[in-house]
């Protein structure tokens, strides 16, 4: 279930039609650490326990739970803990991080509300870049694989994640995915999110990139209006530039808005229909990737 | 936030710590979270009495240190109480990239016995 939005409940994942229950927990981690566990046992790194009632307990019970009394055997102890609590998915996403960087693979995390363009901007990207670079695709949707047939009109591996009720990827679900790709044959890995602008920026998969796209027919103020997920940018793209004037769009207060939420975004202005702007895009992709080599 | 998970791992980790330590029960969990971690305190709650049912920690009280957010200005060489994400400096107006505190999730102590 998405604690954000609380969605999610009696929904199953797939990946490329594979029920998750039938995946068998393959995962090109070197850990494979997290593959089927319950989460109320897990623990990447400190070992399982679990918190089974029936342990031993030395004291028996007739002190009742009141262990305040002075001289007691059991006195009451304050220990000091100082340590940071990752939720399961940061560890998760920083084992798909390790991997991928270890892999010199550019993974880039897609995210915009629906119909803001990712599609056809990763499609108009990957079309651009794929004789230079091996592209990998991996795609998340509730329902359909309508995106990665798209997309695979492309010439790339594609795998389709459907979430069935559930409003985001997670480094889990895209750890899984992997499993379904060559990812020695690649040197990029395009995930496009579900489109939401809430969730989905309080999941690290684990990507290099995290590339949020605003189209201009959805209004200025949009950064303002979710500041979590433009603040999470470090690239911001505006998309659909061609309809700009259509849409009587205000481009310098976009702009101002998207800078005070995340002024360190690096930023690319685009039409990924007519290819205005997507040079410096892809110019951009490929001098990344040339870098980690 | 899920906050859900955030509790079930701070748990994890202090009962680990506590059945090492030859612990029988935890009374008493003690967290500091930054003002934008994301993370509600009143969530936190709601859901740390649902996962300490059933374990060493059932009955436990949850303390919660909240953080408040501040923004170094590098022009006037200050802090500042940051709110929101784009952290203006109320003084020069600059914007600062530089967030010195608020974003904390940490397990600061427990109480054992």
């Amino acid at each position: 279930m998405c604690k954000e939005c609380g969605c999610g409940q009696g929904g199953s994942v797939s990946y490329d039609g594979v029920p998750e229950a039938e995946l068998h927990g393959v995962h090109p981690s070197p850990e494979n650490a997290h593959d089927s566990h319950d989460r109320h046992g897990e623990h990447d790194g400190h070992g399982h326990h679990h918190h089974d009632h029936e342990q031993d307990h030395e004291h028996s019970h007739e002190h009742g739970h009141e262990h305040s009394h002075e001289g007691h055997t059991h006195e009451h102890q304050v220990v000091t803990l100082e340590k940071a609590i990752l939720e399961k998915n940061d560890r998760l996403a920083e084992q798909n991080r390790g991997y991928f960087r270890a892999k010199k693979l550019l993974v880039l995390n897609v995210l915009s509300a629906p119909g803001s363009g990712k599609t056809t901007f990763i499609q108009k990207t990957v079309a651009a870049i794929k004789g230079q670079l091996r592209v990998g695709v991996i795609v998340g949707d509730l329902a359909t694989d309508n995106d990665a047939v798209a997309l695979r009109t492309a010439g790339v591996p594609v795998v389709q994640i459907t979430t069935g009720t559930v409003c985001h990827l997670e480094a889990e679900m895209v750890a899984r995915a992997m499993g379904k790709l060559d990812l020695d044959s690649l040197d990029v890995l395009i995930i496009e999110n579900v489109g939401n602008l809430v969730c989905p920026a309080s999941f690290d998969l684990g990507e290099q990139f995290r590339v949020v796209l605003l189209s201009v027919t959805e209004g200025e103020d949009k950064p303002l209006k979710y500041p979590p997920m433009f603040h999470s940018a470090n690239v911001a793209v505006l998309t659909k530039c061609d309809l700009a004037e259509a849409a009587g769009f205000d481009r310098e207060k976009a702009l101002a808005n998207l800078h005070r939420v995340s002024h360190h975004a690096k930023l690319f202005e685009v039409s990924a229909r007519t290819g205005q702007g997507m040079n410096e895009w892809c110019a951009f992709l490929v001098h990344q990737r040339e870098h980690a080599r | 936030m899920h906050e859900v998970g955030i509790i079930q791992n701070a748990l994890d980790l202090a009962l680990e710590q506590a059945q090492s330590s030859g612990a029988t029960r935890l009374h008493r969990l003690c967290l500091r979270v930054g003002e934008l971690s994301g993370a509600v305190p009143e969530a936190l709650q709601f859901a740390f009495e649902t996962v300490c049912r059933g374990t060493l920690a059932e009955g436990a009280r949850l303390e919660i240190e909240l953080v408040p957010a501040a923004c170094w200005c590098a022009r006037c060489r200050a802090e500042f109480k940051g709110a929101t994400f784009s952290c203006e400096c109320p003084r020069c107006h600059e914007l600062s990239s530089e967030l010195r505190r608020g974003r904390e999730l940490e397990l600061t102590s427990m109480e054992i016995s």
